[in-house]
């Protein structure tokens, strides 16, 4: 099977969906030129109409997905670095969220906001944001994290599908990350977990590019006779807990690895659904691997120590198993 | 103007302020939840404007929002169920006074969030754009909203797209509880224009006949693909910016009882009447059959609203996704 890398799966999927249906479009800052490559190439196929660049104003342009797409339209929206997020909250949390609800069903809002996140290396504290964990208190949002270029293709073809708000979060460090992607027609449904990794000792769950980092610990943590299994989350919203409550009840141990900001990140809700629903299969309390409650600082050697590593995953693996 | 069309927009201003008193009566009562904000005094810059559309255009409103939605043409009985909380409402219960929904005429929604509509309604001017049938898309909202960022990236974004929005200020004079002059760098809204390179016009909002006359060259304009207009109107709204804050404010004004009274003799339904008289297009029978006619028609939508069934709680966990 041919390999290729995240973003040009993120681009297929773009244009494989502007090919395929007319009223998907793409807005945002700069998606024409498409510095990192996720919307290069669409412009000159599809015009100027369908690949909007905006003036730098988020809550603005936000606003106008949601309005086209109130009104006929599939637009994808791209939110250039997840930290401007904070800058269209309104529109995201108050407005497309609430949309469908409010109206009692009259509004189908088949919007898709993609956007860049992440920790990349010293991009410093507002460029280095890792906030899906804010979304996922704020019902009518579907959140889509996918890992590797088949999941980023199949799971945005999806988005762009789905009648509903989808934000679709891609980490910084995936970009050039390679992986197996069959030509021809695929979809990857939102709302389900892939378990990455079997194993019988302890579970790992993880999200976003803390996958990469679980499966890292995991084979040093085979090599010292544990086998853990790696459940990667791919979407928070809806959360697949069905197969985090599977794997938690054979393993009864949970480790949850998230960059998020550790209070109220994500992780949370998964470790508080096991101890809600799992609790007697538990066989040690639950730990969760997360970033400390701090901005990301600048320098290196402070960013590492902030945010997860391979040491700080396996470190709790053997916290639970002792 | 035709004798047939200056009846319509009179009737329709009739039925918009006897909505609005019938509901001010009824919250009272406590058959309405929550909270209302009344537009009496401001019929003239929603009738007006809305009269200069199709029923396929787009319009976006506010809190303050029921007479833009009923000038829009909407059911009222299913308008005044929304109000109530019922299962007939448009939204069915789930969005009440400050967020009536109706897709099949093109209200992309009253909005809570003070200028929380103006980049959506964007959207729909954005749509209509690429659409290309020449739709436009009509956002009301007040001088306090211009003040919002949102208010400036959407004029700034139909601007540099050239989309056929009209963009309808009604400035009353008040945001809320503090005056245009503590709050708002210029006198005139349309100014603001200036800004975006698009025309900016003021119109006195409580002439529906001036409101009707520039609204319909704003809508010429966009529909000919040049672009969005700032249309401001000047008007008034005689009640409180919540129904019932007297209760709250106690003593406390932040208005002037000679001023509001001075704005009443301003009465665009009032001067209208007077004015289609005095020009024999109607007889003080007539007038007086419309005045009928719209309080039959609001009597009605309060029996309908009445009737309709209450939701359960479960029908809360509804209507959160949209299915493929």
């Amino acid at each position: 099977m041919r390999e290729i890398t995240y973003i040009q799966a993120i681009n297929e999927a773009i244009r494989e969906e502007m090919e395929r249906d007319p009223a998907v479009f793409v807005m945002g800052e700069d998606v024409q030129l498409s510095a990192f490559g996720s919307t290069s190439g669409l412009v000159e196929k599809f015009g100027a109409e369908r690949v909007r660049n905006t003036p730098i104003s988020e809550a603005g342009f936000v606003g106008a997905g949601i309005g086209a797409a109130l009104t006929g339209y599939r637009p994808v929206v791209e939110i250039q670095i997840a930290s401007f997020f904070w800058v269209a909250m309104d529109q995201v949390c108050n407005e497309a969220s609430k949309i469908q609800y409010m109206s009692g069903g009259q509004a189908k809002l088949p919007l898709t906001i993609r956007s860049l996140y992440g920790v990349i290396g010293s991009g410093a504290a507002q460029h280095s944001e890792t906030m899906y964990s804010s979304f996922m208190n704020v019902p009518g949002l579907k959140i889509a994290i996918p890992t590797t270029p088949y999941d980023a293709k199949g799971m945005l073809k999806s988005a762009i599908r789905d009648n509903n708000p989808v934000l679709f979060f891609e980490h910084m460090r995936f970009g050039g990350k390679k992986g197996p992607v069959p030509e021809g027609e695929y979809l990857v449904p939102l709302g389900k977990a892939a378990t990455v990794r079997e194993g019988k000792d302890v579970t790992i769950v993880a999200i976003g590019w803390a996958v990469d980092l679980a499966l890292d610990a995991a084979k040093k943590l085979e090599a010292e006779g544990v086998s853990a299994e790696v459940i990667d989350v791919r979407c928070l919203a809806p959360l697949d807990k069905e197969a985090i409550l599977a794997s938690v009840r054979r393993t009864g141990r949970l480790v949850v690895v998230d960059e998020a900001h550790k209070t109220g990140c994500a992780g949370t809700e998964i470790v508080a659904i096991a101890a809600e629903e799992a609790f007697s299969s538990l066989r040690a309390p639950v730990r969760r691997v997360a970033s400390h409650d701090v901005p990301i600082p600048f320098a290196p050697a402070m960013e590492s120590f902030v945010i997860p590593s391979v040491e700080k995953i396996h470190a709790a693996v053997k916290e639970v198993l002792a | 103007m035709d004798a047939a069309f200056r009846k319509t927009l009179l009737e329709r201003m009739m039925i918009i302020r006897a909505f609005e008193d019938t509901i001010g009566k009824l919250f009272y009562k406590g058959q309405i939840p929550g909270f209302i904000h009344l537009s009496i005094g401001q019929e003239g810059t929603s009738v007006g404007s809305c009269a200069a559309l199709k029923d396929s255009d787009y319009i976006g409103t506010t809190h303050r929002g029921h007479g833009h939605i009923i000038a829009k043409g909407v059911d009222l009985n299913r308008m005044m169920a929304e109000l109530f909380g019922r299962l007939d409402g448009f939204n069915r219960g789930k969005g009440g006074s400050m967020h009536v929904f109706d897709k099949s005429k093109g209200v992309l929604g009253a909005n809570g969030i003070v200028g929380g509509g103006i980049p959506i309604v964007t959207g729909g001017a954005l749509s209509a754009k690429m659409e290309g049938k020449g739709r436009v898309a009509m956002c009301f909202f007040g001088d306090g909203a211009s003040n919002e960022g949102t208010f400036h990236e959407a004029l700034n974004i139909a601007a540099v797209w050239k989309l056929p929005a009209i963009y309808v200020c009604e400035n009353n004079q008040y945001g809320e509880f503090t005056p245009l002059k503590d709050a708002t760098s210029v006198s005139q809204i349309s100014k603001r224009a200036a800004a975006y390179d698009i025309p900016g016009v003021t119109v006195d909002g409580n002439d529906i006949e001036a409101v009707h006359q520039a609204a319909t060259e704003a809508v010429a304009r966009a529909r000919r693909g040049e672009g969005p207009t700032l249309l401001e109107c000047m008007t008034y709204r005689w009640h409180g910016h919540f129904h019932g804050e007297e209760a709250l404010l106690g003593s406390r004004k932040y208005r002037e009882t000679e001023e509001i009274e001075r704005w009443k003799k301003l009465c665009p339904i009032a001067n209208y009447k007077a004015k289609l008289e005095r020009e024999k297009v109607l007889t003080g029978e007539q007038i007086a059959a419309l005045e009928q006619g719209a309080t039959d028609k609001v009597n009605a939508a309060v029996e309908f609203a009445q009737k309709s069934p209450m939701p359960t709680g479960e029908n809360a966990l509804e209507n959160l996704f949209a299915e493929a």
